[in-house]
């Protein structure tokens, strides 16, 4: 595909010599722009894998003294969990212990005994059979009615709200790939015809020997492939540190929730071939402006 | 319709060709003459009389105004774009300011026309290093073009020239910056490859030398051409 020797000068060019310090931001940029989309997407992923197919009955603590109350809101419990056990799409209903409902509030409220005197609301948290079709908004409203303060959460509204915001974040990401891989390929291109008028005589003189425009557009489309992965390269050297340092950054946070702030697999690998496409990109623009500009010629 | 081929015998081909630069007078006019396959001959006139142009239009650097040129038999008016990088690699130039790659050694200017044509490497260090001793210049191999006295970039221009083995050779001004003894050898190294089948066509003001050689001349005048 490549050969090393040159008949154009185009290793001395001064049109060409900055490629490298404008594909290395570019393709920093790229990258960050790409591993956030990765990063919310694999994180809603798990979300949206941990709570599809599960609904959480919500109910609320009963009023009155400490240990009426408790035997109040566990009598309400045992009431949904019967209406739940009925219902058809229902595959398991189990009722969150204290120690699991103060383990969910620890990171937040921190890990006191005082939340232990709370009256906490009782949470069960339900699992649904895939297979079948449950109406959410019957069984809500049926819930509603027999058990005094309770309530049904569905995730997936939520949910669907924050995919909505990832795909919209994805859209952005590949908005601004693709918004810099044309400032990249703008700059290839009018790299490319300044190169051109440099060495016009060269041009012609090749011309005029008979070499064909591909003779011609291959010298320039891998020079500026090797200035863009030269650049590439720098960019994602840039690239990486901020990388790791966000994932290890969101790994020490206590809470668990952001510690999904790490690029998937095939993030990784998308950052990683950057400096390839941006090489192939500049590659592939040099050698159409060649060919183009040259069609002008007799 | 527009005529696909001609004399195949010819290498050369021009019809009542006519050239003008933008909207000036015409610098060539009504120019008909042929170039049979293997001849020899000069094309001669003033200074600024057209020999250039018309060795520009046979290497196919620009098209007439008018008239029809066809080359190896073909209309070059119906050659298509893509084909003519095959044809121009028919045909060897020697221009008259060389027209050297100042930044590629003797050899890799000498070697071009292989190289664009596709030849191997071991084809270029076995043909080239021996046409470079042939023209004398065996010790500049590896020299740069602005290292090279006139008479040696003008060698260097014409090994390049006949390196592909051309079937048309041009050659604008070959002699202007050597001194009569070389440009004699130069004469006979373009008669040799007569000899050996490639018709030449030299532009030249050099009286004395066209009338020692004894080969047909194409005489411009006021951008006319008078057949001797």
């Amino acid at each position: 595909m490549f050969s090393r020797r040159s008949d154009l000068p185009l290793k001395d060019d001064a049109a060409t010599r900055f490629l490298p310090w404008l594909v290395a931001p570019m393709v920093f940029l790229c990258s960050i722009a790409l591993a956030g989309a990765f990063i919310i997407s694999a994180l809603l992923g798990r979300w949206d894998r941990d709570v599809s197919g599960t609904l959480t009955v919500e109910i609320a603590a009963a009023p009155g003294e400490a240990g009426e109350s408790a035997e109040q809101t566990r009598i309400r419990v045992e009431q949904a969990l019967r209406i739940l056990a009925g219902t058809p799409g229902v595959a398991d209903a189990r009722a969150l212990t204290q120690e699991q409902l103060v383990g969910l509030l620890a990171p937040w409220l921190g890990n006191s005994d005082l939340l232990k005197e709370l009256p906490l609301p009782a949470m069960i948290d339900v699992t649904l059979r895939p297979d079948r079709q449950i109406d959410v908004g019957a069984l809500a409203e049926q819930l509603s009615q027999a058990v005094p303060g309770a309530s049904l959460d569905d995730h997936r509204v939520w949910l669907s709200k924050l995919i909505d915001l990832s795909r919209n974040i994805e859209r952005l990401a590949v908005g601004i790939v693709v918004l810099i891989g044309g400032v990249t390929s703008a700059t290839v291109f009018y790299a490319t015809r300044s190169g051109m008028a440099v060495h016009h005589d060269v041009i012609e003189v090749l011309h005029l020997i008979g070499a064909p425009d591909a003779y011609i557009a291959r010298q320039f489309a891998e020079r500026a492939f090797a200035l863009g992965l030269k650049g590439g390269i720098a960019g994602l050297g840039l690239t990486l540190p901020v990388l790791i340092a966000i994932g290890l950054g969101a790994r020490s946070l206590q809470g668990g929730f952001l510690a999904d702030l790490s690029l998937p697999f095939s993030g990784w690998a998308a950052v990683v071939a950057l400096p390839a496409v941006a090489a192939l990109l500049a590659m592939l623009t040099a050698r159409v402006t060649v060919h183009r500009t040259l069609a002008r010629m007799l | 319709m527009r005529r696909e081929t001609a004399d195949t015998a010819n290498v050369v081909q021009f019809d009542s060709v006519g050239v003008r630069y933008e909207h000036g007078p015409e610098i060539l006019q009504d120019i008909d003459f042929s170039l049979p396959a293997g001849s020899f001959h000069f094309v001669t006139g003033a200074s600024g009389a057209g020999k250039s142009s018309i060795l520009r239009l046979i290497y196919l650097a620009q098209r007439p105004n008018r008239g029809r040129i066809a080359l190896f038999g073909r209309d070059v008016g119906a050659v298509r774009r893509y084909e003519m990088p095959a044809l121009r690699r028919r045909i060897g130039v020697v221009f008259q300011d060389f027209r050297l790659l100042d930044h590629l050694s003797t050899l890799d200017n000498v070697a071009l026309p292989l190289r664009v044509a596709g030849a191997s490497e071991d084809d270029v260090r076995k043909f080239v290093p021996d046409l470079l001793n042939w023209v004398g210049l065996a010790d500049h191999l590896h020299a740069k073009p602005p290292t090279l006295s006139g008479g040696q970039k003008q060698r260097v221009a014409i090994a390049r020239a006949v390196i592909g083995r051309p079937e048309l050779l041009l050659a604008d001004e070959p002699t202007g910056n050597v001194d009569d003894q070389i440009a004699v050898r130069l004469m006979y190294l373009f008669e040799e490859l007569n000899k050996l089948g490639t018709t030449v066509l030299i532009a030249t003001h050099n009286e004395n030398l066209v009338s020692r050689l004894r080969h047909p001349r194409l005489r411009l005048e006021h951008g006319r051409l008078r057949q001797d």
